[in-house]
């Protein structure tokens, strides 16, 4: 009897692992083939100086790294990249909680005004920054003229060297504040309404139930947001490609990590040295992981 | 206390609907200079803003200048059989994650993991030369591929299999189910709701995706609107009523499903916290 049990058991196992196996074999395959093996090949490119179509690679060890040490124009575009992800977090973030809160109770019209800030979301962002480009346009650009009309100096957005990656940032604000507007609903839906009834009995205001109750209990939703939403600014690259022409006086001064790598591994057709940019990148990103992860203990209030 | 009650709501609404408003400046911009003529868009003395004639010519040059309808099969093609693939392999590996106990599962979930936090350009160059050995650059095939499989799509597809109670899978095995008819017909129905959200959003990330098509797709037989959109771009950059026509009309297929199906699309979003 007990023999029997243990043979089905074991028969039990097996067929578990044969399941497991099976319905993991399509996903493991591609994602092997197509990103775990590729990761090393960058890393292992990086060593390389390229040709076309991986031809003719010559082993140059560490010379990339080198060049890239030297190379002001990655330093440069690291603090681009940092400078967008500073603007484009924290405000965007900030604007989102305050919309999700306003939004968080029975209303007139929350449906439409939750669609409407979500729109951003669904459009290619292609499409967007050639509208936003427009928008910028020094002479011809809707937010110039409205600055004129109310008697203020028009500005030059986006070829202006010291301002252009504000006004990109700017771009990502607005398109990302839907997003995170949604994942905020989402998780004010979980903060118990009796908290917010027990302090108004307590006599708080809607200003102190926001920073005493909304705040800390959002912690675990504005986490995963802020962790989310870095990563995302530092691999920033559509709105700069499509709003920052080659010419731009401003593209120094905007040009990302991403950017960067793009132009060098498909432009100039250096693979080797695209490859040890965005190896950087991920060396950076890690970083950002790691750090977030340890302070993580320090301000999300998990229930 | 009610006046001042009253006078809260309102000043919500106030600070609400400016904020739409602002939303909302872009796409009428886009519309208005889209229905101008280029003089018209132009025009600073005095500045127009509602064109003084609704012209549709810039339409009919930018649909003259780029097979759009090769454009919009071109996405769609690429999007359907990414749907396809991407959810069928993510509901059936993120079944055997949640629910499955195996050997070497927690390895292969962990590389599940590490693909996710590590930045998606990385991959890009091998996957190009892949592509490029194989002859297939400029093909549906090259469109395609860096979407076939999702590590993000079976992370979300196990957290909705491990949401599921116990109680099913034993009542299915006790009713003769194997494990592949217990998934089949017990478990993958009450993962619909995952598997739309997850469908929604294979969506979305093929049609905004730029570097990949911009690469691997410099064909206008083969390309995706986004990256039709950077050449017509940079090649008829200055006609402003152009642009904004052939943005309006690479945007409007999507805005159409989102106002049609604007409830999937948001709890999509939410529930899968997608990292668009």
């Amino acid at each position: 009897m007990n023999n029997k049990k243990r043979k089905k058991y074991i028969n039990r196992k097996r067929k578990e692992f044969a399941w497991g196996c099976l319905f993991i074999l399509p996903t493991m395959t591609g994602l092997i083939i197509l990103n775990i093996i590729p990761i090393f090949q960058t890393i292992y490119q990086s060593f390389f100086k390229t040709g076309a179509f991986g031809r003719g690679n010559i082993f140059v060890g560490l010379t990339n790294y080198k060049r890239l040490i030297l190379d002001g124009a990655v330093w440069q575009a690291l603090l681009n990249t940092i400078k967008y992800a500073i603007a484009e977090v924290p405000i965007s973030i900030a604007i989102a909680l305050v919309i999700a809160v306003l939004l968080n109770e029975k209303m007139q019209g929350r449906s439409i005004y939750r669609a409407i800030y979500f729109l951003p979301m669904v459009v290619a962002p292609a499409a967007v920054s050639m509208v936003w480009k427009w928008l910028f346009n020094t002479e011809f650009g809707l937010l110039n003229h409205l600055l004129e009309s109310i008697g203020l100096k028009s500005v030059a957005w986006i070829s202006n060297p010291a301002i252009a990656i504000y006004s990109i940032a700017a771009v990502g604000i607005w398109s990302v504040i839907g997003y995170n507007m949604v994942l905020f609903l989402a998780g004010l839906q979980e903060i118990p309404r009796d908290y917010y009834e027990a302090a108004q009995i307590d006599g708080a205001n809607s200003v102190q139930q926001f920073f005493n109750i909304t705040v800390p209990l959002i912690s675990p939703t504005m986490f995963f947001v802020v962790v989310t939403r870095i990563i995302a600014s530092m691999q920033i690259f559509d709105s700069i490609f499509m709003m920052i022409d080659t010419s731009s006086p401003a593209l120094k001064k905007t040009q990302s990590l991403v950017y960067l790598f793009y132009r060098y591994a498909f432009v100039e057709n250096n693979k080797g040295y695209g490859s040890a940019i965005v190896t950087l990148l991920l060396g950076v990103i890690m970083i950002i992981t790691i750090f977030q992860m340890v302070i993580q203990k320090k301000w999300v209030h998990y229930n | 206390m009610k006046r001042n009650e009253k006078i809260l709501k309102s000043m919500k609404h106030v600070v609400l609907i400016l904020g739409a408003v602002i939303m909302l400046v872009p796409f009428a911009w886009m519309i208005l200079t889209a229905f101008k003529t280029n003089s018209e868009a132009m025009q600073i003395n005095p500045f127009v803003i509602f064109p003084k004639e609704w012209r549709t010519e810039a339409f009919v040059n930018v649909w003259n200048k780029m097979n759009f309808i090769r454009l919009y099969a071109n996405t769609l093609i690429m999007i359907v059989i990414r749907i396809l693939c991407a959810v069928l392999t993510a509901t059936m590996a993120g079944y055997a994650f949640g629910r499955l106990k195996f050997r070497g599962r927690d390895f292969w979930f962990a590389l599940i993991l590490f693909q996710m936090m590590v930045p998606g350009q990385i991959f890009i160059i091998p996957q190009y030369l892949m592509v490029g050995k194989v002859g297939m650059l400029n093909t549906m095939f090259s469109l395609v591929f860096p979407g076939l499989v999702t590590a993000f799509g079976t992370f979300l597809m196990r957290q909705a299999y491990m949401g599921l109670p116990k109680d099913l899978e034993d009542a299915a095995t006790l009713d003769g189910c194997n494990i592949g008819q217990t998934f089949l017909y017990v478990m993958m129905p009450l993962t619909k709701s995952s598997m739309v959200a997850l469908g929604i959003f294979t969506a979305l990330f093929g049609y905004k995706e730029l570097m990949w098509p911009l690469i691997a797709n410099t064909e206008q037989s083969t390309m995706p609107l986004s990256a039709a959109l950077a050449k017509i771009q940079g090649q008829y950059g200055s006609n402003f009523p152009e642009l904004m026509a052939a943005s309006m009309i690479a945007c409007i297929p999507m805005i159409v499903l989102y106002l049609f199906f604007q409830k999937q699309f948001i709890e999509g979003i939410a529930t899968s916290g997608g990292k668009l």
